[in-house]
């Protein structure tokens, strides 16, 4: 279980988060939606220990989330932190070298459904076999958490298809939950359980996506142009 | 195919479907249905919710899970002919509203049907 209590960020003076409490249970896809600069991306760093709160606790499983928590928490950056010397294999086995937890033939196996080749220097990859390195890098992961932020963003709608299928096979919902930030909402969409909406740093609806379609009949795209003007 | 229309749950959506692939036998009575992360791989749509359409129409008692081997359609008789009659009165039920809305009557409904069906009353 993620939880955070009364938790603000501020960046300097300038504040990036205020007063978010939450809870969020394993077995679960879960998207954090908003508008740019809003205090997605500073959300998940605060769960995944690369930032501190400015006051109030983030805790997973019941540990302080510092930078201690990566043992437990699979994190995706925006940036691109990979060395562009490498292959893709050499990658992988870099990452096996860092996490103790990384699964080698689970990573072999999301690499065959990627269709990316093992033997492909980084820096010669495509911008979207990019994109799928780092999900591969992420997902093969045996932690209960795994976050992404914006692990969409800029491919395209093939690799996004891609990249989506992907996450529901090798998500195990049983034991874990994914965390992604994204601004292709319509596409991931049916694939998520539920959408925390952040506004200027502050939660405004956290709510199961099937309960919006049910009670307003909205998709998350529409609520959110309704509730944004 | 893969669209879901967001005013509705996509639970129900995909329940709505897989009924329609029984009465047209597209799916068979006793037949198997894919795991529900298949499914959701088929459909890109959450386990979760692939779950939630199966507990739907297992409730529904159009499906049934067997421990440890899956989730098959019923074999039932009984049960698949009362879908095949629901479904025949929803769709009938939503045609005939629109066509009464527009102010078709009764009858001209009927012989409109019958000129498309090409079928006469009491050839049966």
């Amino acid at each position: 279980m993620i939880q955070m209590i009364n938790v603000s960020k501020k960046y300097m003076k300038q504040s990036a988060l205020k007063d978010i409490s939450l809870t969020l249970p394993i077995g679960k896809i879960i998207g954090i939606v908003g508008e740019n600069g809003c205090g997605k991306s500073t959300l998940l760093k605060l769960i995944a220990g690369l930032s501190l709160p400015t006051s109030g606790r983030v805790t997973v499983n019941g540990e302080t989330a510092n930078r201690r928590i990566c043992k437990v928490v699979s994190y995706l950056s925006e940036l691109d932190s990979l060395n562009y010397i490498f292959t893709v294999r050499e990658a992988l086995d870099f990452q096996a070298s860092q996490f103790t937890d990384f699964n080698m033939a689970k990573a072999e196996e999301i690499m065959k459904f990627m269709q990316l080749e093992p033997h492909m220097k980084i820096k010669n990859l495509s911008k979207g076999n990019l994109g799928r390195l780092k999900i591969i890098l992420t997902l093969a992961r045996e932690v209960p958490y795994i976050l992404m932020d914006e692990p969409l963003s800029g491919l395209d709608p093939m690799v996004r298809e891609s990249i989506i299928k992907g996450m529901i096979s090798y998500v195990d919902l049983e034991s874990q939950t994914l965390i992604m930030t994204s601004h292709e909402i319509t596409e991931i969409e049916s694939i998520l359980d539920c959408f925390i909406a952040i506004r200027d740093g502050s939660l405004l609806r956290m709510a199961d996506v099937e309960e919006l379609h049910e009670s307003e009949g909205l998709g998350v795209t529409d609520w959110m142009k309704k509730t944004y003007v | 195919m893969d669209e879901f229309n967001a005013s509705k749950p996509i639970y129900l959506q995909l329940a709505d479907r897989i009924n329609r692939q029984i009465v047209s036998k597209e799916l068979k009575a006793g037949e198997k249905l894919p795991s529900v992360r298949d499914m959701g791989i088929k459909y890109s749509v959450n386990p979760n919710t692939i779950q939630r359409t199966y507990s739907e129409l297992e409730r529904e008692g159009i499906l049934e899970t067997k421990r440890g081997q899956g989730t098959f359609v019923t074999e039932q008789e009984d049960r698949l002919v009362q879908l095949r009659d629901n479904l025949k009165h929803e769709q009938i039920l939503l045609f005939v509203q629109v066509m009464q809305e527009m102010g078709y009557s009764s009858l001209e409904i009927i012989s409109g049907l019958k000129d498309h069906l090409k079928f006469d009353i009491g050839d049966e």
